[in-house]
């Protein structure tokens, strides 16, 4: 089979959604093909085959784009909004938090609202502080939201495939620097259901629990530490939150040992959660502390070195691994 | 409409100049692989910041976006600083951790720079509001595109500054395209001057390509703020002579607006205007020349300078208490 690339995912599977429903649109800023079909082009060519209805570019109006798709997944259908970068969320968080995640619950079950808000985002493009933040535990945080981010392109089309057919709000967070990763193209229809993690890599001496960039990260400092004979286990989260608990705690009761890893800031992140979580529920199986790793706690700076620091680094995966395994 | 006044004019062919270089040196380095970093061209627009920034006085406040080069540079920020935190190193003006997006230097009154489209009105009309809390006479200027009319926070910021009467200046810089997204497809407003009125705000509709009209409407529309007469929303009709940020195409854009844009380039227009005033060709190849020298020399400081010591991604969080 052929390989793509994690923008031609993402592009196949909206495509194919629209294909099948009328009721999937999309909506955002520079969507259409007028405009070169998306700034990272994943709705490319979609204006041309489906209509300036169904692809619409959009104002910048971060409000008025989220509050439409809200109110359209109201009347039933199955609106795909992008945010361009993540950091302007910040515009819109009302219609996310109080309204999307909220109406389904409030209405005592009437109103469900089945939309996805695809965004992207990233440390290590030089974007500085407004422009690369991983701000998934914002959502995390609130019920009434699915929480899903790919690491590779096989996983972005079976992903984004559940999110629309899911009936409450995804927000789906793609990352920069993954859009060009090639995977095997897992073909039409295909689904990776949410709420569903994979063992990214088996292992038996520590579990990594990560998502999106990272688990490329993870991956690469296990293979190494193969070869110095620790055996680590890479369990890809694919959806932050609700998250696939019995999987992670599978792992981390087999394994003993646990470490979550997240781009985003450590304070308060997605990790402390886990750990919390696992800390919990594995107790007598865990041979020490859960470790966190997380970007560091301030802006992301603009300065190519300041920005490199500031993210995780593979030494510092390596470092845990060696302190949490009683290697020094 | 009064002549300008010829000392005022050769300030603003000064500051256009000292925009326009900076950009071109800014491109020729970033062609040239010199630096690798985001960089919003303000080509064709660089008349409009000048004589934004010619109508104000030195200690009047200034909010800009990633795209505001021109206000900083012709608001008179120190040039070695402004190469500094372009090129990310320790002598910038945010210690190179804020960066070509983030320019801020409180000095020259470049109070925020902000990369996200449409936050710089309300945070405008806080600077205002302190001075009109405090009597001390400064003016706000706040720029920003046509396509940041339309956030949420354009509506608000408008009609809170007007009903406060606050010393603002609303510079929308209608260079036609947000993105990839021409005018006519992100509103069907015949233009954003005439939102004014829907506030009871004054609006000024105005060619930036032309000095004879752009800064005389930029100082009425500063006298106005300052009088205590209230806010003023200045739409000053200009191009994006480059792609959204450098490295982008334009190849969206039609053949048509591409030659509009070439026959409307401000600084022929600007220079033929000099030269009918008096001014000579060696006088304003002599400013120009001046010009280049001050940037070469900032951006060879800035090149050597020091990159900032890795510790700083700790500082500036909050206050230190010791
Ligand atoms: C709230 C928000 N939405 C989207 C963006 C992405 N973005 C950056 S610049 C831009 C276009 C802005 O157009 P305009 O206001 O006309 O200013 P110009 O770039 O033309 O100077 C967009 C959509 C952003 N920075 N902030
Ligand atoms: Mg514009």
């Amino acid at each position: 089979m052929a390989e793509i690339t994690m923008t031609e995912a993402l592009n196949k599977a909206i495509d194919e959604a629209m294909a099948e429903d009328d009721g999937v649109f999309c909506l955002g800023e520079d969507v259409s093909d007028k405009q070169g079909g998306g700034v990272f082009k994943v709705t490319n060519g979609l204006s041309e085959k489906y209509g300036e209805h169904r692809i619409r570019a959009t104002p910048i109006s971060e409000t008025a784009i989220v509050g439409a798709a809200v109110g359209a997944a109201l009347a039933g259908q199955r609106p795909i909004c992008e945010i361009m970068l993540m950091n302007f969320v910040g515009v819109c968080m009302d219609q996310i938090v109080n309204h999307a995640a909220k109406l389904r619950f409030m209405s005592g079950g009437q109103t469900p609202c089945p939309m996805v808000l695809r965004t992207t985002t990233g440390v290590g493009v030089g974007f500085g502080g407004q422009h690369s933040d991983m701000l998934e535990a914002w959502f995390a945080h609130v019920a009434g939201i699915h929480v899903v981010t790919p690491s590779n392109a096989a996983d972005a089309r079976g992903l984004m495939r559940a999110s629309i057919d899911a009936n409450d709000p995804v927000i789906f967070i793609e990352n920069i620097l993954c859009y060009g990763l090639k995977s095997e193209d897992p073909g039409p229809g295909y689904r990776v259901p949410l709420g569903k993690a994979a063992i990214a890599k088996e292992g038996t001496d520590l579990s990594i629990i990560t998502y999106g960039r990272t688990v490329l990260d993870a991956l690469e400092v296990a293979g190494e530490m193969e070869k110095e004979g620790v055996s680590v286990e890479v369990v890809d989260l694919r959806t932050i939150a609700p998250y696939d608990e019995e999987t992670v705690l599978a792992s981390v009761n087999k394994t003993g040992r646990a470490i979550t890893l997240h781009e985003a800031v450590k304070p308060f992140g997605t990790g402390a959660e886990l750990a919390a979580n696992i800390q919990e529920k594995c107790w007598d199986s865990l041979k020490g502390p859960v470790r966190r790793i997380g970007g560091t706690f301030s802006a992301v700076p603009f300065a190519t070195h300041l920005e490199q620091a500031w993210i995780p680094t593979k030494g510092e995966i390596v470092e845990q691994i060696k302190a949490s395994v009683g290697k020094e | 409409m009064a002549e300008i006044e010829r000392e005022k004019l050769l300030d603003v062919y000064t500051r256009t100049m000292k925009v326009n270089r900076t950009d071109e040196k800014f491109r020729a380095l970033l062609m040239e692989g010199k630096v690798a970093v985001m960089y919003y061209c303000v080509r064709g627009q660089e008349l409009v910041s000048a004589a934004a920034m010619a109508a104000l006085n030195d200690d009047d406040y200034v909010v800009c976006t990633y795209r505001g080069q021109g206000e900083q540079t012709a608001k008179g920020i120190p040039i070695k600083k402004w190469w500094g935190e372009c090129l990310g190193k320790e002598t910038g003006t945010c210690k190179g951790k804020g960066g070509t997006m983030h320019i801020t230097d409180p000095d020259t009154g470049i109070m925020v720079t902000t990369g996200v489209v449409g936050s710089g009105l309300p945070i405008a009309n806080g600077l205002a509001m302190a001075s009109q809390n405090n009597g001390d006479g400064k003016v706000t200027l706040v720029s920003f595109g046509d396509g940041a009319a339309n956030i949420g926070g354009f509506h608000e910021a408008m009609n809170m500054a007007q009903l406060y009467k606050l010393p603002v200046v609303f510079l929308c810089q209608n260079n036609r395209y947000g993105e990839h997204t021409k005018f006519a497809d992100h509103t069907d407003s015949p233009d954003i001057s005439g939102r004014a009125a829907g506030y009871g705000m004054k609006g000024i509709k105005v060619d930036g390509n032309d000095v004879n009209a752009v800064y005389p409407a930029m100082e009425e529309a500063v006298e106005h703020a300052r009088s205590g007469k209230g806010p003023v929303l200045v739409e000053a009709m200009c191009y994006r002579m480059m792609g959204h940020f450098f490295g982008s195409d334009f190849s969206y854009m039609p053949k048509e607006h591409l030659e509009e844009m070439a026959r409307e380039d401000p600084l022929p227009k600007l220079r033929k205007v000099m030269l009918e005033r008096q001014f000579t060709e060696e006088e304003l190849d002599k400013i120009v020349a001046d010009i280049d020298a001050e940037i070469d020399e900032a951006v060879e400081h800035a090149l050597a300078a020091d990159l900032p010591s890795t510790d700083e991604i700790y500082k500036d969080v909050l206050e230190e208490v010791s």
